[in-house]
């Protein structure tokens, strides 16, 4: 009976972080849980590709002329951001770093076309949808980036993780930049019909509207920050 | 284990490695999707001349004829019912678009008219010229070719004089469109060998398609 209060109080103890250090494994789980987590969310707001570091613009302005659009853009790149990122780090002792830009390209390029390969032969659908914007994953700046930036210089695990938080930020990007110029240009979003299309202003759907709407994103997600970096 | 220094052999033994590797990896991707891409493009085809078609019995693509008219090629897929021809569908391509070239299939039936379309290929600006699948079938609009037949009306957008209304803002590809269908309809009416829908109608309702008139 006496050894029952006594494990009650030490249990809850445990949860508070002071106590975590004298708990080797549970204080090294706790570690690499907040890294990764920091990670993944490191690449969809602090570090966005499109709306911080300003990262691929081609891919971005040309392919969100409508939000599902971006959003199979977004999702296309994220997987192969995955892969390269992984291939990448994998392999990052192996190669020398005079010769590290082209191998990396040859290991994203090779990762589209096996994407491209594979979607025109099991999902024709999604070929219909997509097909065209494949090919241009290989010059999006994101990928050689992270490559060069992160993945030859981590681990694999970390590389990955790396890979989907820069890549979940990319699909968001898109897709939000896809929405507004949709909605704007056409009254629809997603395709289902908000205004009626004839007050849509038909510049966001092309070229120089591209550019004015993410030049607006791109200023309120710097206020956002702005004030979160005061609140902090 | 530490990183390769960048010696000469390293860069090129990595270098090459590397690109083997890839090069491995696509051709086997390549062999091995080669069988499902080409099934796929041929189920598209078929089901595009399901859709273009009226209801027909024969296997089209088993009788397709290629012709060249004004240096263009086009595929013919003559379509029968009981023996009886009840039209063909026409595969053109135009280079004329905003961008890239447009493939598409049209289906008439024996009186010349538009049974429908289908848009196997394009590359126009998204949200213009890349409504033309569905902004050229809208039955609620004027504006629809279905049922239409540019022997009766003229098949070039408003804006240049016709009677189609063309897509906003993409006056070109709504251009290369209906010059697409045009050249089609030419083409199929040559084909056909009957200058007079109307009449052709009439004789393939006595049993003879206009095919076998030559």
């Amino acid at each position: 009976m006496t050894s029952i209060p006594h494990i009650r109080t030490r249990r809850p103890a445990l949860r508070h972080v002071s106590d975590i250090n004298s708990h080797p494994l549970k204080y090294y789980r706790h570690k690499i849980k907040v890294k990764y987590l920091k990670l993944l969310y490191n690449g969809i707001i602090p570090a966005n590709p499109v709306f911080v570091l300003l990262l691929g613009m081609c891919a971005t302005l040309g392919t969100t002329s409508s939000a599902m659009n971006g959003l199979m853009m977004g999702v296309a790149t994220a997987a192969v951001l995955v892969c390269s990122n992984a291939a990448v780090s994998m392999l990052k002792n192996l190669i020398p770093d005079k010769v590290r830009i082209p191998a990396y390209i040859v290991i994203i390029a090779t990762f589209v076309t096996v994407l491209q390969l594979a979607i025109t032969a099991w999902m024709p659908a999604l070929n219909a949808s997509l097909g065209i914007f494949i090919p241009l994953i290989v010059v999006n700046c994101i990928l050689l980036g992270r490559a060069e930036a992160f993945a030859g210089k981590n681990g694999v695990i970390a590389s990955i993780v790396d890979g989907l938080g820069c890549g979940i930020g990319f699909i968001f990007a898109l897709t939000l930049l896809g929405a507004v110029r949709e909605f704007l240009g056409t009254g629809h979003i997603f395709g289902i019909e908000v205004f009626g299309e004839d007050y849509g202003m038909l510049i966001f759907v092309l070229a120089p509207g591209a550019f004015i709407a993410l030049g607006y994103l791109i200023a309120i997600v710097s206020r956002l920050r702005g004030l979160r970096a005061q609140g902090q | 284990m530490s990183k390769l220094k960048s010696t000469l052999p390293n860069m090129v033994l990595s270098l090459g490695i590397i690109t083997i590797l890839s090069g491995l990896i696509l051709g086997v991707m390549y062999s091995v999707t080669k069988e499902p891409i080409e099934a796929s493009a041929r189920r598209m085809q078929t089901e595009a001349l399901a859709e273009v078609l009226p209801p027909f019995d024969n296997d089209p693509e088993a009788v397709m004829k290629r012709v060249e008219v004004d240096g263009k090629q086009f595929e013919i897929y003559p379509a029968e019912m009981d023996g009886r021809s009840v039209g063909a569908a026409v595969k053109g391509y135009s280079l004329d678009g905003f961008s890239g070239d447009i493939v598409l299939i049209c289906g008439f039936d024996n009186e010349g008219n538009i049974v429908n379309y289908r848009v196997l290929k394009q590359a126009e600006t998204p949200g213009l010229g890349a409504r033309m699948e569905l902004w050229f079938r809208d039955p609620t609009a004027a504006r629809s070719v279905i049922g239409r037949s540019p022997g009766q009306s003229r098949f070039i957008p408003a804006k240049d004089g016709g009677d189609i209304d063309g897509i906003t803002a993409a006056t070109i590809s709504s251009r290369a469109f209906l010059n697409i269908i045009s050249e089609a309809y030419e083409v199929y009416r040559e084909f056909s060998g009957d200058n007079d829908f109307n009449s052709s109608y009439k004789d393939s309702s006595t049993g003879a398609s206009p095919r076998e008139r030559h």
